[in-house]
């Protein structure tokens, strides 16, 4: 074997994935970038407009709805999933039987289907045939059964809810595996100062699940801004449009009003945002680690 | 028990007394037990109104123990639309063609990038990475066009690749740090032996980095099975429809109505394999996760 195909026998083994990549993924990132200058339509033709479809996504309400929807889902969400991940993470981080089988257990909706979780919530929330509001008649909560998807703020709150118990575990997973790795000389320090458990829940459980709390809110953050299949299962984007999301907007421009040049001016514009939120973040959180 | 890093239920108690110590103890193992009934009581629910009687099913007000017990829910949905082979036929085809696309892919590569030095090595990582930067929901319109032009609309292979490209990414990732993990001495006598080096990955490594493999096709199989969006854009005849996309039509049904037992009784369906994949191979999952996020 010569020196030349040595230097390069490791991209040769990459090389089918890097082609893959620069094929389904870097070349429809051009071509979505193209589209989204013209007028195409699912139906075919279309010409070249410029970023007329930037600025018609500027003065498009509809987009601006969408998009303060999905911010606002994005902010409820993330402190929930979060907050209750940590918690559930402090109850089950011991390795006894029974917190490991809740740790199972809480992690087991994260392996269904996303569409399967929303249907199965779907029908929870039902107003005539669903257990929620059954259950809560049952508890004197509520005196009769409520429509929870007729109204646009109870419908974030059913989809929330859905969405919790689905991804909750994930970020529970994570934190026990950062409270697990904290090393036992600073816990068995802090028992000799005579630390009481909340004490070292604050003072060293926290600060140093800073790192791991961080990573969960970016994915937390990412997948909210992303948000699709709940929604379109769940409230099909109603009442009037109130529940659309983005991804929902450009799903509804794209494939039922066959605009494609424009859903891919939206897909562009969202992706800019959270690729600049998601750095932001980065940056943000770097120089406080510095500091 | 001496492990002091997690707490007890003494330490929760702060100053403990013995009974105050017990009590912490009850009151946890008590919390888990109601976290646990409430993280399972939609799974349960809905499997028991998927053996209720079709009436009892849509019963409002609605009873949470099934009154008698029936299969017709289950008979239903077998014959749905295009009956329930085809669309497990699809699914399964879809998933095992996305295993097969990220092993033929992520195994050669991880063992590039970990074990030979060729320029801009890492660069190139990057670009195979950055999949994880870019929402697949901004690339299904372009894959659209170019599919339907392609003739891969409405196919399993098309689906396929649209599932490779979103777990390609965890896939290179873990198998470079699983061809890393192996010690280069195991491979050393190989190379004596004469060995080239697409034989000492085949016959030397393959077997050490089998965690990382059933790593790959577990999430694999996972990200395929219950994918949705790239399902419903790119499979739009009944014929071709996945389970997520079945789940759905099952309940739109033909009328309009919602045929709530038929329902349940697809979502069990959908859920069943997610569930027998995760306690099999929960060690796997568990890992698998972490070595994905903590990166």
């Amino acid at each position: 074997m010569n020196a030349v195909s040595r230097r390069y026998i490791g991209l040769l083994y990459a090389a089918p994935a890097i082609l893959f990549v620069l094929v389904f993924l870097v070349y429809p990132l051009g071509q979505l970038f193209y589209t989204s200058l013209t007028s195409a339509s699912l139906l075919g033709g279309g010409e070249f407009v410029g970023f007329k479809n930037y600025v018609k996504a500027w003065n498009d309400p509809q987009f601006w709805t969408s998009l303060l929807f999905t911010l606002k889902y994005t902010l409820y969400i993330t402190p929930i999933l979060m907050g209750l991940g940590f918690l559930l993470a402090l109850l089950t981080a011991e390795n006894s039987p029974l917190k490991k089988f809740t740790r199972g257990v809480l992690f087991l909706p994260v392996v269904i289907g996303l569409a399967t979780s929303s249907l199965l919530w779907f029908w929870l929330f039902d107003q005539q045939v669903g257990l929620v509001n059954q259950l809560l008649v049952d508890l004197h909560i509520l005196v009769r059964p409520i429509t929870w998807f007729t109204e646009p703020t109870l419908a974030l709150w059913a989809v929330i809810a859905s969405i919790v118990w689905k991804v909750v575990g994930f970020g529970m997973i994570l934190f026990v595996a950062s409270i697990q790795s904290i090393d036992q000389e600073i816990t068995e320090a802090a028992l000799i100062d005579g630390a009481g458990y909340w004490q070292r829940v604050r003072r060293i459980m926290l600060p140093l699940s800073y790192r791991t709390m961080l990573l969960a809110t970016l994915i937390s953050v990412i997948g909210s801004m992303l948000a699709f299949d709940q929604f379109f299962i769940m409230t099909g984007g109603n009442p009037r449009g109130q529940t659309f999301t983005s991804v929902y907007w450009i799903y509804q421009n794209s494939f039922i009003f066959f605009k494609l040049g424009y859903g891919a001016t939206l897909s562009i514009i969202l992706m800019v945002i959270i690729l600049v939120g998601a750095a932001a973040q980065i940056a943000l959180t770097r120089r406080r680690a510095t500091a | 028990m001496s492990s002091i890093a997690v707490p007890t239920a003494g330490d929760i108690a702060g100053r403990s007394t013995l009974a105050g110590a017990q009590r912490t103890r009850y009151l946890v193992g008590a919390i888990c037990i109601a976290v646990i009934a409430i993280m399972l009581f939609p799974i349960v629910m809905s499997f028991l109104d998927s053996i209720k009687t079709r009436a009892d099913a849509s019963a409002s007000p609605p009873g949470y123990l099934p009154h008698a017990l029936g299969i017709e829910n289950y008979v239903k949905v077998f014959y749905f639309q295009a009956g329930l082979p085809t669309y497990l036929f699809n699914s399964l085809v879809v998933a095992g063609l996305t295993i097969a696309f990220c092993l033929v892919l992520a195994v050669p590569a991880g063992y590039g990038l970990a074990r030979f030095r060729f320029p801009g090595k890492e660069a190139w990582f990057l670009l195979l990475l950055s999949g994880m930067m870019i929402p697949y929901q901004a690339l299904v319109t372009p894959l659209y066009l170019t599919f339907t032009k392609l003739g891969l609309a409405n196919t399993h292979v098309g689906l396929a690749i649209v599932h490779t490209i979103l777990q390609l990414p965890f896939s290179v990732y873990l198998m470079r740090h699983s061809f890393e993990a192996v010690p280069k001495e195991l491979e050393e006598a190989g190379v004596i032996d004469g060995c080239g080096s697409w034989q000492v990955l085949w016959r030397i490594l393959m077997p050490a980095v089998k965690a990382g493999i059933v790593t790959v096709i577990l999430f694999a199989f996972i990200t395929s099975w219950n994918e949705f969006l790239a399902a419903l854009i790119f499979m739009n005849k009944e014929t071709q429809f996945t389970i997520p996309i079945w789940t759905v039509s099952v309940r739109t049904g033909r009328l309009g109505a919602v045929d709530w037992g038929a329902l349940q009784a697809s979502l069990v369906i959908a859920i069943l394999p997610c569930i027998a994949v995760y306690v099999l191979l929960q060690k796997y999952y568990v890992s698998g996760f972490l070595a994905g996020a903590v990166k």
